[in-house]
């Protein structure tokens, strides 16, 4: 009912609207065009003086609302680099901004249509030319400059030192891998994947240095700490997003891709410094991936030395999920046996 | 003389070229209704089937965009009608996620390609090249009527997959595959991409033949006296844009060709390494590379933004020279910036995957080269400034969509540097950041220079105009409603809100736009009921219009002024009018203005 009677006053509303519209053109004809066209042209003249006023308040307005809710400080070494070249640029276009919307609101304003004045014909002047293709391009190329500077400084290779997490999307959820004490991840391939035999990432169990590794659904990080992921899917494109220390990676399927980053504040830190006792690092997915696209969503707890190593000692290796309480050498190739047997009666 | 074997035109038409006009050259073909209106050869009329069929598709795009902004703005309230219309698709009436990223991925395609290319280009191409140029009609005018019909069709194919059991194609409007291959993934990705993938090669053909017919026209078929540097912009901009679309929708073609071929006969171009976890099953394919796909898509993809934004920004420069009565400021540097913005756009598709593990080398050349591309940007802005400066600015409708294409293009082309960057691309990426810079800096944009041409060419289309008091509503609303929908759009992106989330409560960091999405949601809604209008506006004019009395309205200097005010096939009623001078003769020697057929006067100052 209460669609119905909007719909109602919007078709109402347009019925006058247009019978306005409609007797506007007749009542122009009768008190000659010329006339009523130079009064429109006056009235839109002033309407974009208006414009430019109220635009540049509400662009104004709009920073006052929202800028407390776009992310403080960047939480990673990285993300302060991006930050920089985020403001250096904010200051350079938006320098641009303001003197080209004033000129063109203003021009148009001046130079509305008036009997007082002719136009002036003015084809071209090379000097100005010259000057306004000069002046940007060395804008540009000192953008371009400090940009690649801090591209090659984040997206060089990570330091020997780095701890390693493999990072693997699947629809719609994170898994994470860590190499366990030897430091090496164990090889893995994908038709191995058999989540109900507890081996989600297809880790082949023959390669000895998969018997440490632990796979977990939280990412847990150290703080002033180089982190590298190695990131893959299972399944279609995923992204590695993570906002709050301004880094983001695809993550492909038969294609690994890597990031480095040096998260800056504990999880704890960033509760105390938000003063939000929920605060918490998320990872979102940033490349469409199907209808959870929107759910995909990860934690990551970045704490000190002490606590990751604590929380890692606490975890169980993946291969005793996959061999629950034997003796690891004896099951393997019985298992083995069996499996091709059952393949040989299809 | 090539074009007079083609012509079909009415009875009192002299077809024949100043050669031969003295044999009386009369075609005398009875045109029928099938003929006049439905397979027409005559270029004004393909034109106007583009155009109208453009308005069908943005009326459905932007309905779809009305559909997932509710969802968006309003993610807890239902919308029982909304049932009632699409049953299981809003079960409860609540839009699903398959049917809001259905509605997306639709919303994009039909948009980017459907509206702002075959109905923005297909429009003004068709009804300006042979009318400005001083041609009878296009190269080949049958070609031009099949690149419509090959159009139809794909719209026929597209609209049908609308309709399949799985819902049309999800996965986002450029369909990255591992998603868009697989049926299982994704239930869009089942026989609606395929029908997506069907309309889009067809789709390609009929922008392959309407370009080919454009360039060749535009380089053999200009009447005497009219050299390139006499061309009016607007035919510049047509002419690189069919450069543009026939040098790079092969690629995209190419590529869609072997997405079927994964999809349907088992190849690896695109897959490899997959486990499908809804059946648990591990595909056969090794070795295929799904960025592959990426850099032949945007290999299209990227000139393709410039194939939408060239036709306005020719409009627009032609537009604001007629309504300023000033000649376009710096004729030549618009030209060679056009000319470097079309080579340029095909040495920056890269920009769009810095986040795919590129190459960093290979980004940093991608980076200079995409910033590049701001020079030539920023010369066009100076000069449609420098032309509005001591202008004798009349605002018609049309003028007022042209400013507000500078204004939108400045505001937009600027958040392009930061995303052209790669080191703030790494923050900005696939957020909200992205979907705010292009649909102001191409979407509205472009829209606005497709609303220039509309209001300004409408009385050469149908001897009538539209009615000004609702254009201009519809400029001041369209206009504030891009700005309040769009501007504070950007600072979701920059808190990281990534792009084609239909629902934020579960992210504690991103879950705090609901104000601003209820407001964007009510906003977006006002501007597409005034787009109806707009649309009503259109259709009642052509019949009910007040009509043209005077030949050149606007006081032009091009030559699609010198037709009769209702032209039939074959434009001019005599000899095609030979030109003189170049298309900016205003305000020139106290005159103000001088149509391009007049000779040079003695003593006349060279400009």
């Amino acid at each position: 009912m209460q669609t119905f009677f909007v719909i109602l006053i919007l078709a109402f509303g347009f019925l006058i609207t247009f019978q306005i519209a409609k007797t506007s053109e007749y009542v122009a004809v009768l008190r000659g065009e010329e006339k009523a066209r130079k009064q429109t042209n006056r009235i839109n003249a002033f309407l974009l003086l208006i414009f430019l006023i109220a635009g540049l308040i509400g662009v104004y307005y709009c920073n006052e609302r929202l800028k407390g809710k776009i992310l403080g400080e960047a939480a990673s070494i990285q993300g302060e680099k991006i930050d920089t070249m985020l403001y250096i640029t904010l200051a350079v276009t938006g320098i641009v901004f303001f003197i080209t919307q004033i000129l063109l609101f203003w021009f148009a304003f001046k130079y509305q249509e008036s009997d007082q004045r002719k136009a002036y014909y003015f084809p071209h002047n090379n000097k100005l030319e010259i000057i306004w293709t000069v002046i940007p391009a060395i804008a540009l190329t000192a953008l371009v400059g400090f940009g690649i500077y801090y591209w090659f400084k984040i997206t060089g290779d990570a330091p020997q030192d780095a701890m390693q997490v493999e990072v693997t999307g699947s629809q719609f959820k994170w898994e994470f891998r860590y190499p366990g004490k030897d430091g090496i991840f164990g090889k893995k391939y994908y038709k191995q994947i058999d989540p109900e035999k507890n081996n989600p990432l297809g880790q082949l169990w023959d390669d000895p240095y998969n018997r440490d590794d632990i796979v977990i659904n939280e990412m847990h990080i150290v703080v002033n700490k180089p982190v590298k992921l190695i990131i893959g899917s299972k399944d279609v494109i995923h992204d590695v997003g993570l906002a709050q220390f301004r880094m983001k990676m695809d993550a492909v399927p038969g294609t690994p891709t890597t990031m480095w980053f040096t998260p800056k504040y504990t999880t704890r830190q960033m509760i105390e410094k938000s003063g939000d006792p929920d605060f918490v690092y998320e990872l979102s997915c940033d490349q469409l991936c199907g209808k959870g696209h929107y759910s995909m969503r990860g934690v990551v707890i970045v704490e000190t030395q002490e606590e990751f190593d604590r929380w890692l000692i606490s975890k169980q290796p993946q291969y005793m999920a996959a061999h629950p309480a034997q003796a690891p050498q004896k099951t393997q190739p019985a298992d083995t046996t069996k499996r091709v047997a059952a393949n040989m009666n299809k | 003389m090539s074009n007079d074997s083609n012509l079909h035109g009415k009875p009192e038409i002299v077809t024949g070229h100043e050669v031969h006009h003295d044999e009386h050259h009369v075609h005398h073909h009875k045109e029928t209704f099938i003929t006049k209106y439905v397979f027409s050869q005559d270029h004004k009329t393909i034109g106007k089937q583009f155009l109208i069929t453009g308005i069908a598709w943005a009326i459905i795009g932007g309905l779809f965009s009305v559909l997932f902004r509710l969802q968006l703005g309003f993610p807890d309230q239902t919308f029982p009608i909304l049932e009632t219309f699409f049953g299981r698709y809003a079960k409860g009436g609540q839009i699903q996620p398959e049917f809001y990223y259905a509605l997306i991925t639709m919303h994009g395609t039909v948009l980017v390609f459907f509206v702002l290319t075959a109905g923005l280009s297909g429009t003004f191409a068709n009804l300006l090249i042979p009318l400005q140029c001083g041609a009878r009609d296009m190269a080949s005018p049958f070609l031009n009527m099949l690149s419509y019909w090959f159009f139809f069709m794909a719209s026929v194919v597209m609209v049908s997959s609308l309709f399949v059991s799985t819902g049309p194609a999800s996965g986002g409007w450029t369909s990255y595959p591992p998603l868009s291959a697989l049926g299982d993934a994704n239930q869009g990705s089942k026989i609606g991409t395929d029908l997506w993938l069907i309309a889009m090669a067809l789709f390609v053909v009929s922008s392959l033949l309407g370009g080919l017919n454009y360039i060749s026209t535009i380089l053999n078929m200009r009447t005497k006296g009219m050299s390139m540097t006499r061309l009016p912009l607007t035919i510049w901009a047509l002419f690189f844009t069919a450069i543009l679309g026939v040098l790079s929708f092969p690629v995209l073609l190419s590529g869609f060709i072997l997405l079927l071929f994964d999809r349907n006969l088992g190849t690896s171009f695109y897959l490899s390494d997959i486990f499908v976890s809804q059946t648990g099953q591990a595909l056969p394919n090794e070795g295929g590379s799904a960025i592959l796909y990426q850099h032949l898509f945007w290999f299209l993809g990227h000139p393709e933004v410039y194939i939408i934004i060239l036709p306005s920004m020719g409009i627009v420069s032609e537009v604001l020279a007629v309504n300023s009565r000033k000649p376009i400021f710096g004729y030549m540097a618009m030209v060679g910036s056009l000319f470097a913005i079309t080579i340029l756009a095909f040495l920056v598709w890269a920009h769009h995957m810095f986040v795919t593990g590129l190459n960093p080398f290979l980004g940093s050349i991608f980076v200079l080269l995409t910033l590049l591309i701001a020079v030539p940007s920023a010369i066009k802005v100076f000069n449609w400034l420098t032309t509005l400066w001591r202008g004798n600015i009349r605002f018609t409708p049309a003028t007022l969509f042209s400013i507000g294409f500078v204004s939108l293009f400045i505001s937009g082309g600027l958040t392009g540097v930061f995303l052209g960057n790669s080191t703030i691309d790494i923050h900005l990426h696939d957020t909200k950041f992205i979907v705010a810079h292009f649909h102001i800096v191409m979407g509205v944009a472009s829209f606005f220079g497709m609303f220039a041409g509309v209001y300004h060419w409408f009385p050469k289309m149908f001897g009538r105009y539209l009615n000004s008091t609702l254009g201009f509503i519809h400029f001041w609303v369209t206009m504030a409603g891009a700005y309040l929908i769009f501007w504070p759009m950007h600072y979701e992106g920059l808190a990281g809100v990534p792009r084609r989330y239909l629902d934020l409560s579960g992210w504690h960091n991103f879950n705090k736009f609901g104000e601003l999405n209820k407001m964007i949601t009510v906003v977006s809604i006002i501007v597409f009921a005034v787009q109806l209008m707009f649309i009503f506006n259109f259709f009642y004019s052509i019949f009910k219009g007040r009509k043209v009395r005077h030949q050149n309205p606007w006081g032009a200097n091009t030559l699609e002024w010198t037709t009769p005010i209702r032209p039939g096939h074959g434009n001019w009623t005599g000899e095609i009018p030979e030109v003189h001078r170049w298309a900016y003769d205003y305000g020139k020697d106290g005159r103000e203005f001088i149509p391009q057929t007049e000779p040079i006067g003695k003593g006349e100052g060279h400009h």
